[in-house]
């Protein structure tokens, strides 16, 4: 059990990592910084392997509890002094543990942060191998797998929350890594500040946990959620996880907080691998699963997950069709897949999102570090509109794209096959139906994926060459170190899928039964509850028929083919000035789209307020001028009423002074004083010499005093 | 010659007066400020010499104290040397009359 | 009975030693009182051992006339002398210090000679050869604390003319 007692250190490692960096990392090689940053991680990497290993042994012995090691109190005490009043009139200790928490759940995505995270550190010594700051991004990187491993390993939402922030600081300094291009800063602010907003959520949602279950542990708020005290449906709990789900919408993305992903490309590219595709942006995903208890317990907040998550999917993934920039595309596709997760897990079926997760961490993982490797191929150009033919020149980047495309458009046997078409299924057969139309959803957004990834992927490597010559000449396949994750991940992106291979197809879906222990009886509770609505609404229940499974896998799949299809007829000849179908069909609605509906613009409207409509600002800036204009009319004013009125009475009683008080009392006492004094004056020659010859006579009239009276 | 052969305390105590009164003329009318500290010195050793006198009266402890007064004597020249030096440092002066700050 | 040179001793030294004092309070140059000085000194350390006081009349020798008068030449030599020969030696009141210094010499002289009779006529037998033995029982026992108290004043003489003399602390 030796690596489950320490399970601690697995943070730690990228802890100490970036201390060094961050106290010795200027004066370090190059070559030492790769070593040490990259080294621990993968002792982290290790570390995790070896714990979930001994956690397989430990929960066979312990009737699959959690593995819970505290270290300490970190926050309150546990002595009992700092009470709080729960909503029931007990009271509560104010108190978090530094405690770690391992089960089927934090285990998985132990596993496939530090594996991701892993890959794409030894990538990053490629990529940023002639960038300046290099000691500094590995810092960061390294910052941010312990604050990623924090947030996943803590026992309670507090620690949770401590992760959460410091991931959320880390995405703002790495995607403002190179904070002397004003985009990258700007863009680093927004994700910033719109992650704020999901964070209060978040902070307001555990707040409420902590009144209405008196903890903050996992294990503790779950054993009551789970205990039957409370109604399916409690208002508190509803409040309580439509609050935790305003942190996941600004965490990972989902509407109507998505706007900050797309503009964090500006950071490096390997950072949108880790931070913006395959790690912090699910931790949303997690954060809800985490809460799984709690959400079974409020229909209205799964409903609420369910369409965020579907209509996320849909909205983002058409921007996604029309965008040029390859990291964009794959940042609209990567808010569309959140959106899947996030629609499995409305639709109760936690095991299936989770799975999304993990089979998307890493064919993303892979098209990020794909698309790196082509911009770093391309001399730094991110526009698909100039390149073209590339398959040849940069072979082994090409095919590892095209296996991670054809991950994510869903063709079997590839990852994203199992994992989207769970969730489509879970979306159509749950609730006995009720959220078909989320199916339909889902389903067109599975189309669309198939199209734009396909149009990504024909657009770069396929048709004629369209960018400059001097571009052309110095296209090169990149280096070891990066090639290397790249292969690996687009083996996990074949393989990683099989895990769930779903039991219509012939399979024993072994990822499902591993998180069983957490889901089980979540699921149960969700779909009688869906039997009751079923009866409500008359409708029979929905059999887990294979004919109809099989049906959904050959349309979905069929979808996938239709995309392909329209991507190949497209854009596979794409010359320079090639045209772009949905501009020629419908030119307002790829306007619409090219400007991603104008979201951006009508936040400045509404929110931000730095646009104006008409003479009228709104939004944050609007309340800044408001501001500004009763501070300057009303405030000032005041102000300045008050300084004429005390100015009056600071002539008044400067007079006073001058005449009465200096002139009467002061100077005239002095003026008395002076004529009085100058005798006393007379004696004070200050010379000692002078002193002394008193002295000395006062001696000779003390002595003769005494010799002769 | 019988009064003045034989030496009596009385002589010594005489000529003890004679250098503190010595000293004192010293440090009444000297301007220059080492003078003055040498003019102490002279006053310092008349009670030395009265100290040893009656201590041919009295005993030992006369001379014990003249020790004491000898190590004050030192610590007074140490202290009073660096003022000097110091004084001297920003006033270019060893006058003491040009010092008379202490005067409003 | 005493022996006639102790008469003869007692006036060379007391008349060298008034010498060695009104030169020390007249001359112009430093230098020349500082060295009218140790012959002041070194005539009373010949007094004190007409005085059984050999301990005192060696520390004399040694720490007075050796040390601080070293001491005192050396600041001598720090301070220019040059410019303060040419100034007036003495200040503006120096008739009026003289006599009040001799009147108080005169009460002095009239006082010791008003109270002799007071002065016990048997002298104590002071063994010249155990002196020193004798004054470390009374410092080392007797006095101990003043002793110490003693060390404590040079040590805070020294840190004070440290402080006193360095230029930028």
């Amino acid at each position: 059990m030796f690596f489950l007692d320490h399970i601690w250190l697995i943070p730690l490692f990228p802890a100490f990592g970036a201390a060094v960096m961050f106290f010795f990392g200027r004066k370090l090689q190059k070559q030492t910084v790769s070593i040490v940053c990259v080294g621990m991680v993968a002792l982290s990497f290790l570390w995790a392997c070896g714990a979930v290993w001994q956690y397989q042994g430990w929960a066979e012995a312990n009737h699959h509890q959690p593995f819970q090691k505290v270290m300490f109190t970190w926050l309150g005490t546990d002595t009992g002094h700092m009470n709080y009043t729960t909503h029931d009139g007990t009271l509560a200790p104010f108190q978090a543990d530094a405690g770690f928490l391992l089960d089927p759940l934090s285990a998985i995505w132990l596993l496939f942060v530090t594996g991701v995270g892993l890959l794409i550190h030894i990538y990053s010594t490629g990529y940023m191998a002639h960038e300046g700051g290099y000691y500094r991004f590995f810092g960061y990187l390294n910052l941010f797998m312990f604050s990623m491993l924090t947030l996943i390993m803590g026992n309670n939402y507090a620690l949770m929350f401590v992760g959460w922030e410091g991931v959320g600081l880390c995405s703002y300094l790495l995607i403002g890594f190179y904070f002397h291009r004003p985009a990258a800063s700007a863009a680093a602010n927004k994700a910033f500040i719109v992650n704020r907003i999901g964070d209060a959520g978040f902070l307001l949602g555990m707040f409420t946990i902590a009144w209405y279950f008196g903890s903050l542990r996992y294990v503790d708020v779950n054993l009551l959620a789970r205990s039957g005290h409370f109604n399916i449906g409690d208002p508190i709990i509803t409040a309580a996880t439509l609050l935790l789900f305003v942190g996941a919408c600004g965490k990972s993305a989902q509407l109507p907080l998505y706007v900050w992903l797309p503009d964090a490309m500006e950071g490096p590219t390997p950072v949108s691998a880790l931070i913006h595709a395959a790690t912090m942006v699910t931790a949303g995903v997690y954060m809800v699963a985490r809460s799984n208890a709690l959400f079974v317990l409020a229909p209205t907040s799964m409903k609420t997950v369910a369409i965020v998550g579907a209509l996320t999917a849909i909205f983002a993934a058409s921007i996604g069709l029309v965008q040029n920039d390859i990291k964009r595309v794959l940042a609209y596709s990567t808010v569309s897949q959140l959106g899947y997760m996030f629609l499995a897990l409305g639709v109760g079926a936690f095991a299936a999102g989770v799975f999304h997760v993990f089979t998307h961490a890493f064919f993303k993982a892979l098209l990020f570090l794909g698309a790196g490797s082509v911009i770093h191929a391309m001399s730094g150009e991110q526009d698909m509109r100039n390149m073209g033919h590339l398959a040849k020149k940069i072979p082994t980047t090409y095919r590892t794209i095209l296996i991670a495309t054809l991950a994510i458009a869903g063709i079997p046997p590839f990852a994203g096959f199992f994992s989207k078409d769970e969730i489509l299924w879970q979306t159509w057969s749950s609730e006995g139906g009720a959220y078909r139309i989320l199916w339909l959803v889902g389903f067109i957004t599975a189309l669309m994926t198939a199209f734009y990834m396909f149009r990504l992927v024909f657009l770069t490597f396929y048709g004629k060459p369209r960018m400059d010559h001097e571009v052309e000449h110095h296209i090169h396949e990149s280096p070891k170190s990066m090639t290397v994750p790249l292969v690996v991940l687009a083996v996990c992106a074949v393989c990683a899928g099989w895990l769930g291979w779903p039991h219509s197809l012939g399979g024993s879906n072994r990822f499902e039964h591993y998180l069983d222990p957490v889901f089980a009886r979540e699921a149960q509770v969700f779909q009688e509850e869906g039997k009751e609505a079923q009866l409500v609404a008359g409708e029979k229940e929905e059999k887990h028929t294979n004919p109809l499974e099989y049906g959904l896998m050959f349309l979905s799949v069929a979808a996938a083919g239709v995309g392909f299809g329209l991507a190949r007829r497209y854009y596979a000849a794409a010359d320079k000035g090639y045209a772009e179908p949905i501009e020629q069909a419908a030119p307002p609605v790829y306007r619409t789209l090219q400007n991603k509906y104008y979201v951006d613009e009508a936040y400045d409207y509404v929110f931000t307020g730095r646009r104006k409509i008409g003479d009228v600002r709104l939004g944050a800036m609007g309340l800044g001028e408001a501001s500004s204009w009763v501070d300057a009319k009303v405030i000032d004013g005041t102000v300045n009423g008050a300084g004429r009125i005390t100015r009056l009475s600071g002539k008044i009683s400067s007079w006073w002074d001058k005449w009465i008080i200096d002139g009467l009392l002061v100077n005239g006492l002095a003026l008395i004083t002076h004529p009085l004094s100058w005798f006393a004056r007379l004696l004070q020659w200050g010379l000692v010499q002078w002193y002394a010859l008193v002295m000395v006579v006062g001696l000779v009239g003390f002595v003769a005093y005494y010799a002769w009276r | 010659m019988e009064a003045l052969g034989q030496i009596s305390t009385l002589h010594y105590l005489v000529l003890a007066a004679a250098l503190f009164v010595l000293g004192v003329i010293g440090v009444l009318t000297r301007r220059n400020v080492v003078i003055i500290l040498m003019s102490i010195e002279l006053i310092l050793n008349a009670v030395n010499l009265n100290l040893l006198a009656f201590s041919r009266l009295y005993g030992l402890h006369g001379q014990v104290f003249s020790i004491f007064v000898i190590t004050d004597a030192a610590a007074e020249a140490a202290v009073g040397l660096g003022i000097i030096i110091a004084f001297f440092r920003n006033k270019e002066t060893v006058n003491v009359d040009e010092v008379d700050l202490m005067k409003w | 009975m005493q022996p006639v040179a102790t008469t003869f001793f007692f006036y060379l030294l007391a008349g060298l030693a008034v010498l060695g004092g009104v030169l020390v309070i007249t001359r112009r140059n430093a230098v020349h009182s500082a060295l009218a000085l140790i012959l002041t000194l070194l005539s009373l350390a010949g007094l004190y051992l007409m005085l059984y006081a050999p301990f005192v009349a060696g520390v004399q020798i040694i720490l007075y006339a050796g040390g601080i008068m070293v001491l005192f030449l050396f600041v001598i030599m720090l301070v220019s002398i040059e410019k303060s020969q040419k100034e007036e030696q003495f200040n503006k009141l120096w008739l009026v210090g003289l006599l009040a210094a001799i009147a108080l010499g005169g009460l002095f002289i009239g006082v010791y000679v008003k109270g002799k009779a007071l002065f016990p006529e048997a002298k104590v037998v002071l063994e010249e050869g155990n002196n020193t033995q004798g004054i470390a029982d009374y410092l080392y026992g007797h006095y101990l604390f003043t002793f110490e108290i003693a060390s404590l004043l040079l040590l805070v003489a020294i840190i004070g003319a440290v402080v006193m003399a360095k230029k930028r602390i």
